[in-house]
């Protein structure tokens, strides 16, 4: 028996792991900062630390930016499973299950409400619920949303966190792409203001369609954002990518995104931004 | 035929060679086989009947990436006379994945655009496989908007493995470059017609593809992402293509149930590539046949329509 690798020193248990409440605090899961979960709140959800935007739920992210109260629209709007899609599991499964977790039916949620003096139509989209993906209710709803905008004159305001169109729906979520911005087009045309929030993630079919039609496109900072995934760059190129690669400084770096924003300043913003094209001189 | 044999194929080209060498055999040493040989053509195209219509997916999928199957050239110097090439997008580059120019068929002008792969190891990569970078995306808009100009209808052939996914294709927003393109020919005010000649992959597929007609050739798949793709992504193994193919309905037929395809174009018996001209003929008499019908729409009326057409699709409940 070797000895050498018998413990008999007790100090090198090393330390006892700490225990931590649950729901109490949360790790940034990027610095590893153990952070008080209210004050977290408090702080719109980015790390005291390291700055890290942490990816919320679209509730938390509504009452961000609106004043008070909203009105949501469209949200009985269901997947029908069109495909029947299933792979390792079953589609309508998925869906049942991202349906309990975040209590909404698909992955954005529209509604109309007011920032400052300004009503606006407002849509957050939900990566808790598969990835944020872009199927047809997804797609339906960002349409219905630029219609009543376009209706109403309203400016349009869509803050995306997606992994990109919805494999599951197959050719159904591909053409939601060339849906939302045919409705684009249509909106712009007819004067109407559309700016674009990119939040961590922003990828795929969501980036190669509204998210990157904005009259004024914002990143918050450190989002991925992007057209193809960065797995999927480095085994097409076979070798690592450069650092801060697909980030939002590298898109506001290669001309990509007007401004970033921090999540604590977004609203104020917003409200100038508002203010500059909607207010009378 | 020269090339790759996919297995499925396998039967047809062995009675093809018997059939050959009968024909040798009676040539050389003069003796009438023609009855014979008669039988066995007819053997082989009830053979090819029955093969082609029994595919499955996947199959599909690999007659639509046939390395013989043709490609955009092809049918520019099959159906078109005076094509001008046009090259570069104005800003960075040209892009060879994507080809654009002026072209007539018939006596009618029109301004064509389409993917091109290579036909051997050295043209792919000089094509890149058929796989754009946004200035391929930005030169099919410059261009198409000189459509626009000229009042001339476009006609926009895709071939595609995806959009290519590498660094300088972000760095110069591919993203982008497609969203904007689906932007724009929503709105073009001339006829789009889109024909999916082999594989529609994806935005790369799409940023080309807005239109206010979509044909299918026979044999073809497009889809949100390719099969190896989503077989990767959702089974976490990329061989199970096959599967992927089945579960996301890519073909041709699938997206004439699912509401998407206008028309979905026949091939030759064995599709495509075992008759290029053929196919060609084809395909010129539809791409004429459906400008005509275009042409004949108010643009302001056809504009609502494209728009219309693409809000009606997907599937959902409320």
């Amino acid at each position: 028996m070797v000895d050498w690798f018998r413990r008999t020193k007790k100090g090198l248990l090393g330390t006892e792991k700490k225990v931590i409440p649950d729901g109490l605090w949360t790790k940034c899961p990027n610095c590893s900062e153990y952070l008080y979960k209210r004050e977290l709140e408090r702080n719109f959800w980015v790390c005291r630390q390291c700055r890290y935007h942490f990816r919320i739920p679209c509730d938390d992210y509504i009452k961000i930016l609106l004043d008070g109260d909203y009105e949501e629209f469209n949200s009985n709007i269901k997947s029908n499973d069109p495909l029947k899609f299933k792979a390792l599991k079953r589609y309508s499964d998925q869906l049942k299950s991202a349906i309990s977790k975040t209590g909404s039916n698909d992955a954005i949620k529209t509604v109309i409400g007011n920032i400052s003096q300004h009503e606006v139509i407002l849509g957050v989209m939900d990566f808790r619920f598969i990835g944020g993906s872009m199927g047809s209710v997804v797609g339906e709803k960002v349409s219905r949303a630029i219609d009543m905008a376009r209706e109403r004159k309203f400016p349009l305001i869509i803050a995306s966190s997606s992994g990109g169109a919805r494999m599951m729906e197959g050719i159904f979520s591909l053409m939601q792409m060339a849906k939302t911005s045919a409705k684009l087009a249509r909106f712009h045309e007819e004067g109407g203001l559309y700016i674009s929030i990119l939040t961590d993630p922003t990828t795929g079919g969501t980036t190669a369609s509204f998210a990157m039609l904005g009259d004024i496109i914002i990143a918050e900072p450190g989002a991925l954002i992007g057209f193809a995934g960065p797995r999927v760059i480095k085994q097409t190129i076979g070798h690592d990518l450069p650092e801060g690669f697909q980030r939002s400084e590298f898109l506001l770096e290669k001309g990509f995104t007007d401004i970033i924003c921090e999540r604590s300043k977004l609203k104020q913003l917003l409200i100038k931004t508002l203010d500059f094209f909607c207010l009378n001189e | 035929m020269a090339g790759i044999i996919l297995d499925f194929e396998r039967p047809i080209i062995e009675l093809e060679r018997k059939i050959e060498e009968m024909r040798e055999i009676s040539a050389a040493d003069g003796v009438d086989l023609s009855q014979e040989i008669e039988k066995l053509e007819e053997k082989l195209n009830k053979l090819i009947e029955k093969i082609y219509s029994n595919l499955n997916r996947w199959q599909r999928v690999q007659l639509a990436r046939h390395p013989n199957r043709p490609y955009t050239m092809d049918y520019i110097e099959r159906i078109t006379s005076d094509f001008i090439e046009l090259h570069g997008d104005r800003y960075f580059a040209d892009d060879k994945a994507i080809i654009t120019g002026l072209a007539t068929i018939e006596g009618r002008k029109i301004v064509l655009i389409g993917h091109q792969k290579g036909k051997n190891t050295k043209d792919n990569i000089y094509r890149n496989f058929g796989m754009p970078h946004p200035e391929g995306y930005r030169k099919a808009l410059r261009v198409m908007k000189l459509a626009e100009k000229f009042n001339k209808p476009i006609v926009s052939l895709i071939d595609t493995p995806g959009a290519y996914p590498g660094i300088g294709a972000e760095e110069r927003g591919q993203a982008e470059a497609i969203a904007k393109n689906l932007f724009e020919m929503s709105r073009l005010r001339v006829p789009v017609l889109i024909v999916i000649i082999g594989e529609g992959a994806s935005g790369g597929a799409l940023g080309i593809g807005i239109g206010d007609r979509i044909l299918l050739l026979e044999n073809t798949w497009y889809s949100v992402i390719s099969p190896e793709g989503c077989a990767s992504i959702l089974y976490h193994d990329a061989g199970k293509a096959p599967i992927a193919a089945e579960a996301m309905k890519v073909t041709a037929r699938d997206l004439e149930k699912l509401g998407i395809a206008d028309e979905i174009i026949t091939e030759p018996p064995g599709g495509a590539h075992r008759n290029p001209s053929k196919m060609a003929e084809i395909l010129k008499e539809a791409i004429l046949r459906n400008l005509d019908e275009l042409s004949k729409i108010p643009i302001d009326e056809l504009i609502k329509k494209r728009i219309a057409k693409f809000s009606q699709m997907g599937s959902w409940d409320e």
